[in-house]
Formats: C-alpha cells, sequence, structure tokens
C-alpha cells in the first residue's frame, strides 16, 4: 500500500521523569529510519532542535505532574495534539516520584534544598490521565521500545496496538520460564502485573517488582496474603507494592492496608 | 520386554539423533524439570527429586542415579507440538492486491524422552481436538505425526498427582513407541524397554538389547503398585458433570475469587488448554502485515470480550468457565474429561488454589442442595 502523502507529525513530551523513557525511541536504533519515512518527528527536543510549531497529530508524553507549571502546561499540550499517548509509569501512574504522596513533600524540601523557599512543587506526583483525556497509556519503567513501535505502528494504520493487559505470568510461561514464586518462594508481583516486559526478571530468575504496574482487575489482597504465607512482614509488603508504580490505585490502595 | 542399561540409554538417544530427531528429554533448569532439548544422557536430571504441594515446587539432588525420579516438571510437551507463538501466516501488499503467504509445513522430528501416562493422555485429548475435529489444525497434525514418544512408567508420586482419579495413570498403556520403566535396586540401575508401535520396533531393531527374564519383569509391576500406593489426591469423578452443570450459582465461586489471581498460570501449564489467541500486526512501511496465533487464558477479560464488554467479568464466573468445561462441558464436545490428573494447575497456582477440593466442594453443596458454605 503506497505511503500517504501527508506525514503525521510526532511530538515528544516531557515532565517529571528521567527521560529513559523517551531514550526508547532514540534507542530504536535499526527501525528509527522506518519510524522517520512514516511519521515526521517533529518536536522531540531530547533528539533535535528543529522543533516545529503543532498542531500535531501524534503526542508522546512522558513524566509525571509535580509543579503549578506543568499542571497548566499539559492542557496546552493537549489542546494541540490529536492523540495524545503517555508512555511510561511517571506519566501512567505518577512514577517513583509519587513516593512523596505518601509523605509531607515540604519536609522533603527543608531536607534537601539550602533555600527551599525558591521551590514551587506539588505535595503529589499525579499520572497524566489526572488532568486530562489520555487516548492510549503504554506502560513500563522504562516503556518497552518494542510496544512503543507497535503502538506508533498502530496508530498510523488506524489498527488496535497488541498490548495485552493480562497478567506477566501469561509471558513467563509462554517464554517457559519457571515461577520464582512457586519453585524458591520468591514474592513476586507478576499475578498482579500488567504483562510487556516479555517477563524480563523472572527470565532472569529475579521476582516481578511490578513496574509495569497493575494488571486488569488484579487481585493484590490474596497476593499480599500469599506473600504473608511467604514470610514477608507487613512492611515488607508496603515496601513491595510501593515501586514505580506506587500511585496506581491498585498498588496504593494494597499498600495503605499494610501500612495501617 | 527388554532390559537395558544407562549407557544403552544412551546409544538409544544417539541413535535417535543419527535418524533426525531433535531429542527433547527432562533438564534441570533454574532448580526445575524443563522439557528441553537434550544432547546427551548426562542432560537428563541424574539423581534429581522433586517435591510438589498446592503453590509450591522443589526439586533436591540426591546420591541415587536414577533419571526419572520426579513426576512431571514445570510444564507438558505441548508448547512444542503447539507452540505458544506461532505465526499462521503473513501477507505482502503489491501494487494491486494482497498477497497471502502460507508458512512452510514443520519439518522438525521430535523425539521426546520420559513423558509420563498423564501426559500421553493429554496428548490423546490434543489429537481428538486437533486432528479428528471438524477444523484441523495442519501443524499440529505433522509434528505429531512425524514425532516419536519414548513414555516412563512414573516411579513415585507427588501430593498433587491424581492421575489414578482420571484413570490416567500411573501406569503407561498404549500411545508409546517405546516404555521405559526405570528399576533401581540392589545397586543394579537398569531400564525395562517395552515396543508399543512399528516406529519403536524399527528403532529398537538397531540394536542388540536383551530380553528381560521374569524377575525383571516383576519389578516393573512392583515400581507402578508402589507409585499408585504414594497417590494421595482423591477427586470422585461420578456426578461430577452434573453437579457442575447445576452449580452455575454455587457460592463456592466467589469464594474462589476471593482468592483467585486471575493470573492465568493453571491455563498455561494445563497439557490439555488449548485456547488461543491471534494478533494482526502490521509493519511501519505498511508494505506487510502477520497474523500470529498466541496460547490465551480463560482467565483474562479480554478472552470474552465482545462489542462493548467482557462477558465474564468477575473472576468467580472465569473460574466456573474453566472448571466447568475441565470437567463437564468437555465430556460433551470431545467426549472426555479435560483433565489427565497431572496436578500442574495446582502447583504452578501461586495461591495454591486446588482443583479437586474445589470440584469436591460443589459437589457436595450441589448434593446437599444447600447454597450454605458453612454447612460443608
Amino acid at each position: 500500500m503506497p505511503a500517504k502523502k501527508h506525514k503525521p507529525k510526532l511530538a515528544v513530551w516531557k515532565f517529571a521523569s528521567c527521560d529513559g523513557c523517551q531514550l526508547s525511541l532514540l534507542d530504536c536504533e535499526d527501525e528509527l529510519l522506518k519510524i522517520t519515512e512514516i511519521i515526521e518527528i517533529a518536536n522531540f527536543p531530547e533528539a533535535s532542535r528543529a522543533i516545529q510549531p503543532g498542531p500535531y497529530d501524534i503526542s508522546l508524553v512522558e513524566g509525571s505532574i509535580t509543579t503549578p507549571h506543568d499542571a497548566e502546561r499539559i492542557h496546552k499540550i493537549r489542546r494541540q495534539s490529536k492523540i495524545l499517548i503517555t508512555i511510561g509509569a511517571c506519566a501512567t501512574s505518577g512514577g517513583i516520584q509519587a513516593l512523596r504522596n505518601f509523605a509531607d513533600v515540604k519536609y522533603y524540601t527543608n531536607l534537601v534544598y539550602a533555600n527551599p523557599k525558591f521551590i514551587s512543587t506539588l505535595q503529589h506526583s499525579t499520572p497524566i490521565s489526572h488532568h486530562i483525556y489520555v487516548d492510549y497509556e503504554l506502560r513500563g519503567c522504562p516503556i518497552n521500545k518494542y510496544q512503543l513501535i507497535e503502538v506508533i505502528s498502530a496508530f498510523v494504520n488506524n489498527r488496535k496496538p497488541n498490548i495485552p493487559n493480562t497478567s506477566v505470568c501469561i509471558e513467563c510461561k509462554r517464554k517457559s520460564v519457571t515461577c520464582v514464586m512457586v519453585s524458591q518462594g520468591l514474592p513476586c508481583l507478576g499475578p498482579v502485573t500488567h504483562a510487556g516486559c516479555q517477563a524480563l526478571c523472572p527470565s532472569y530468575n529475579r521476582p516481578c517488582f511490578g513496574c509495569y504496574g497493575p494488571k486488569e482487575a488484579p487481585n493484590t489482597t490474596s497476593l499480599a496474603e500469599q506473600f504473608i504465607e511467604l514470610g514477608l512482614s507487613k512492611n515488607d509488603i508496603v515496601r513491595a507494592f510501593r515501586g514505580f508504580n506506587a500511585y496506581s490505585d491498585a498498588f496504593r490502595k494494597e499498600s495503605e492496608i499494610y501500612e495501617k | 520386554m527388554k532390559q537395558i542399561s544407562p549407557d544403552q540409554l544412551k546409544d538409544l538417544i544417539q541413535g535417535l539423533q543419527y535418524r533426525g530427531y531433535i531429542t527433547i528429554g527432562p533438564t534441570l533448569q533454574n532448580g526445575a524439570i524443563v522439557y528441553s532439548e537434550i544432547l546427551d544422557i548426562n542432560d537428563l536430571p541424574i539423581g534429581i527429586t522433586d517435591s510438589q504441594k498446592p503453590g509450591h515446587y522443589r526439586t533436591t539432588q540426591t546420591n541415587s542415579n536414577a533419571i526419572f525420579n520426579y513426576v512431571v516438571g514445570t510444564q507438558s510437551i505441548k508448547r512444542f507440538l503447539y507452540p505458544p507463538i506461532q505465526k499462521i501466516f503473513s501477507a505482502k501488499f503489491t501494487e494491486k492486491k494482497i498477497e497471502i503467504q502460507e508458512l512452510d509445513k514443520p519439518s522438525q522430528r521430535y523425539a521426546f524422552i520420559g513423558i509420563r501416562a498423564c501426559e500421553l493422555e493429554a496428548l490423546k485429548i490434543h489429537d481428538t481436538i486437533f486432528s479428528k475435529s471438524e477444523f484441523k489444525n495442519s501443524r499440529y497434525t505433522t509434528l505429531r505425526h512425524n514425532s516419536l514418544f519414548i513414555a516412563v512408567n512414573c516411579s513415585k508420586a507427588e501430593k498433587n498427582c491424581f492421575c489414578t482419579s482420571m484413570n490416567t495413570g500411573p501406569e503407561v498403556k498404549y500411545d508409546y513407541d517405546l516404555l521405559l520403566t526405570e528399576i533401581n535396586k540392589n545397586e543394579r540401575h537398569y531400564f525395562l524397554l517395552e515396543v508399543g508401535s512399528e516406529k519403536g520396533e524399527d528403532i529398537i531393531n538397531e540394536f542388540d538389547f536383551s530380553d528381560a527374564d521374569e524377575s525383571e519383569i516383576n519389578e516393573k509391576y512392583k515400581v507402578i503398585e508402589k507409585t499408585k500406593s504414594q497417590i494421595e489426591k482423591f477427586l470422585e469423578t461420578d456426578g461430577v458433570k452434573e453437579s457442575l452443570l447445576q452449580s452455575f450459582e454455587s457460592p463456592v465461586w466467589d469464594d474462589i475469587a476471593k482468592k483467585c489471581l486471575a493470573c492465568g498460570n493453571c491455563t498455561m501449564v494445563c497439557p490439555t488448554c488449548f485456547c488461543m489467541t491471534v494478533e494482526d500486526y502490521t509493519d511501519l512501511e505498511r508494505n506487510s502485515a502477520e497474523r500470529i496465533q498466541k496460547w490465551d487464558s480463560c482467565y483474562t477479560l479480554e478472552f470474552t470480550y465482545i462489542h462493548g464488554g467482557s462477558v465474564r467479568v468477575s473472576v468467580g464466573s472465569r473460574y466456573r468457565q474453566w472448571l466447568t468445561h475441565k470437567f463437564a462441558t468437555w465430556q460433551e464436545q470431545f467426549g472426555t474429561f479435560g483433565c489427565v490428573g497431572c496436578g500442574r494447575c495446582i502447583t504452578w497456582c501461586p495461591v495454591g488454589i486446588d482443583v479437586t477440593e474445589e470440584t469436591t466442594k460443589i459437589k457436595k453443596l450441589s448434593q446437599l442442595q444447600t447454597t450454605s458454605l458453612e454447612e460443608l
């Protein structure tokens, strides 16, 4: 099928984040030239100074909202974007910086900065979807570059992205990775975590720590009870659920139960 | 019946490789028994034994030189004959039309070493589904037809085994090409070898194996009796189908849902579960497309997604679907139970849900004609 004359324009935006997810786009290497053949990378400061004005067909948004300025800026981006896709744990759940949501951010700024009065920050680190309508969320810390290509390819071709929201267990079993929880008694978040990483940690004999966030309808209560059986303390369970997706609903609620 | 030494088993494995078979057998990987390609007898789990309980699996190294002293490993041979991820076809856009490119027939020939009675029974179930039904799976049929099955009689049972309830084991009775029984007694280690097909006969004819004498043959039955006596788990299958079909509203489903993670592990490790999904991919340049088949699970929401939402939203309804299919509607569909009693779904459930216990609970409730779990 011949390529359309109009190349969709892509923009990449950054909020509170480590840049790792944006880098996944540059990390595409072999596929990067093909991507630029079908889409025009119009606004991607991390890759190029050549910035074209909006509107954009697709916006990829990385990072969480942590400042009053960013809370405003995201609305401007939404207005310029036909399709807005959030990428990574920060943008989809608030990220590791959402650990502040369980503490007092003023206490932190007083500890860290010599002059905390110059710091303008919000008490909570929140996902993009708490502020604007998001068309699609791509999970992971960082995101998987093949999933990123899949999402871009799907949106450009007007088809559904093949991004299942089932458990990591399914990926383990398809890969013939032996369950580390059953065979070694390790506390693995795989049964409640969104697939997409191709079972990266269990493939290296380590338990999943949930960097893709909750799967569809996760039963965190039952898994936490099983962790107790495996000998974890209440505090261990709080820590298990308070990782990169600590502020996602399911993980937050479970950690709060064990914090009491 | 022949009797062969471990060295002769080594020769037999080599002989299969000379004939072009990819030899698949049990191996120890990250502390678990996993079916994988073996090149030599030393790749087999010599001296390894396993212990299994609901949600619990461990292996230990013993001083014994026994090779098959474990029950069943992480997954059955399903993944070789019915791969978890499989391209079905690809398509290319040419100037005016779409050109479909079908895949070549699979050419690999597997020799499976060490498969158990329950796994052979599962194979038979897959034959019914994939090779004998109206909609044939030609890849499965070709691979299966070209494979060789060297079964082993189980020399031990574990806490989750219930093949005797499902009438599938532990003795291997049919559908094998060659059958081994490992005897490790009085410091003598050997295998009894039986032939079950022409294919098997053909292979054995190349070797000069000696016949087993009567006392050796008796050892086989002693092994089987010992294994049988170790099986503790029991499921009364009489009336299970009727009870399940009457129990759509049983309180057991919601009770299980409190524990069930809906992670899909049980369906993935089940040697008979065969559900799959298809994913369509297009490449970035829009020149080609692919259709990929992947193992799916009835525990996912997407499994029953139709326009507007999923049919089975509650976890209880998804568990009910799975269990009812295994023990009731499978009979109407394929004429057998969908369960062979290998116990994998119990072992590999991260929270140790036991199908035999849940099925028994449902049956009791339906017989008592009560909906109160406390009355059990």
